[in-house]
């Protein structure tokens, strides 16, 4: 369909847009890549009355490497994010979870900020924010706040961004040495969202190859578990102390590919029957718990609950298996 | 309306806008590139894909304000004089379409998947085009002409025109 009417505005500053955004009120839509708005748009699910493009502007873009965290403008694309060297040196778990963000031709426009701004709990980011952590760096007419991770997704498709506010950039904490990571993810096709994804970070202590490896410490991030992000605290918990010992390849050697498969959501059977696939195993029983999925066309929300636990050990012996 | 500037298909237009006019309406309506068709209006077939400042786009899910002082490629940007682009020749010889509705939608988004990588594996290519949806099932020969649009967009006499 055709969108419904609306005003647009191209400031040319950050300030100039946050004094748009005052004047604006409720009414307002900040624009960016547009591959979320848009489509609610089309389909008038939204009704702006005016949209503010900050899409241009040179402040709101761009990856920097600083004291202790990444700093990822939140206009910069997903295809820049997952080409960025200093994504994949610093936080590689952003660029595994961004490269299955739609497609190539919607990570072409699609931003990093507007992604996490949209709030959507299938989207594949807000998992990862939570996960590590990251901080939000919001503007606004009266100054810059930060918001934790923790306090930005409060419910379906609401964050803490409050009319008059642009989220500016995302700073993403540097993990450190010793850790792996993976994002599982089970969907349809490329363009459809997560029915459910995973986000894990592992440390690991010990050599690589080594014997006498040990969990030290998971993070584990759920899409589409319920109507914001869960961070799957039972499952991190229980990881930490996982002595490791034999295969951790999930699939019979190859753990690179995040892409979930529509065969093997049964759990059993293609992992590796030693013992660290079975504490894992065990440990990931609990991603469930605490959730409220949702139920719709594509799962239930028992068979959410079911991939929760099966897509959190498969994640879990992925990340332990990069470190 | 809010005046706009930009080149299509190396032709600079200057344009009246609504805001809410999307860039596959600029295209087909106003400036009657129909080469470019809309397939499902929901940002998931890839049907009107383009090529925006050098890579592929979704035509629906733009704002032709977006695109203000930009180029854009359509599929009847990329024949030159001397006929079809090596991607439209090679969908031509490997059968690669039925309905072709997709078609355009297809070559745009294998020239732009070329650029990261111009000798694409068959499983490069099923990842750079998951974002275009064939209801026909021609993917078979789909990729096998992206294969081929490589090969010849590699071989020294072929100038590529994006």
């Amino acid at each position: 369909m055709i969108p419904a009417t609306f005003d647009y505005v191209r400031p040319s500053s950050l300030s100039e847009a946050v004094s748009v955004l005052a004047d604006a009120g409720e009414e307002a839509k900040v624009l960016s890549g547009g591959q979320s708005l848009l489509p609610l748009l089309r389909l008038r699910l939204a009704y702006p009355s005016v949209l503010v493009d900050v899409g241009r502007l040179a402040e709101l873009h761009g990856i920097r490497d600083e004291d202790g965290h990444i700093t990822i403008g939140a206009t910069t694309t997903h295809d820049e994010v997952v080409r960025s060297p200093i994504v994949n040196a610093e936080c590689p778990l952003v660029a595994l979870a961004t490269a299955t963000v739609a497609d190539p031709a919607v990570r072409h426009r699609g931003t990093f900020g507007g992604s996490l701004a949209h709030g959507d709990p299938a989207g594949d980011l807000p998992a990862v924010a939570l996960a590590l952590d990251m901080e939000f760096v919001v503007h606004s007419a009266s100054g810059e706040r930060v918001v934790a991770a923790r306090d930005f997704f409060l419910d379906y498709l609401e964050t803490a961004l409050e009319p008059g506010e642009i989220l500016a950039a995302v700073r993403v904490p540097k993990l450190g040495v010793g850790w792996g990571f993976h994002y599982e993810k089970f969907h349809r096709t490329a363009q459809s969202w997560a029915i459910v994804g995973v986000a894990a970070a592992v440390r690991l202590s010990g050599d690589p190859g080594g014997t006498g490896r040990r969990v030290e410490e998971a993070r584990v991030g759920l899409t589409n578990m319920g109507p914001t992000p869960v961070r799957a605290t039972q499952v991190e918990s229980a990881a930490a102390g996982i002595e490791l010992n034999g295969s951790l390849a999930p699939y019979g050697g190859s753990a690179a590919n995040g892409s979930g498969t529509a065969g093997g959501a049964n759990g059993s059977g293609r992992h590796a029957g030693n013992s660290t696939g079975a504490a894992l195993r065990e440990a990931a029983a609990a991603a469930a718990e605490g959730t409220s999925p949702t139920g719709d066309l594509h799962a239930t929300p028992d068979y959410r609950r079911h991939l929760a636990r099966v897509l959190t050990h498969r994640a879990l012996l992925s990340a332990a298996a990069t470190v | 309306m809010t005046r706009i500037s930009l080149t299509v298909d190396g032709v600079t237009y200057e344009e009246e806008v609504e805001p809410r006019l999307l860039l596959v309406h600029l295209l087909r309506d106003r400036l009657g590139k129909t080469g470019t068709p809309i397939g499902c209006d929901t940002g998931n077939c890839g049907a009107c894909t383009v090529i925006l400042d050098g890579r592929s786009v979704k035509s629906c899910s733009v704002l032709a304000v977006q695109a203000d002082g930009s180029d854009v490629v359509t599929i009847e940007g990329l024949s030159g004089v001397d006929g079809r682009h090596p991607m439209q020749e090679a969908f031509h010889q490997e059968h690669a379409l039925q309905c072709g509705y997709c078609t355009p939608g297809m070559i745009m988004a294998a020239i732009d998947l070329l650029k990261d990588d111009p000798d694409p594996s068959d499983e490069a290519i099923r990842h750079g085009l998951e974002g275009n949806l064939c209801r026909c099932t021609g993917y078979c020969n789909i990729v096998r002409a992206v294969r081929r649009g490589a090969q010849s967009m590699s071989s020294p006499e072929v100038v590529s025109g994006i």
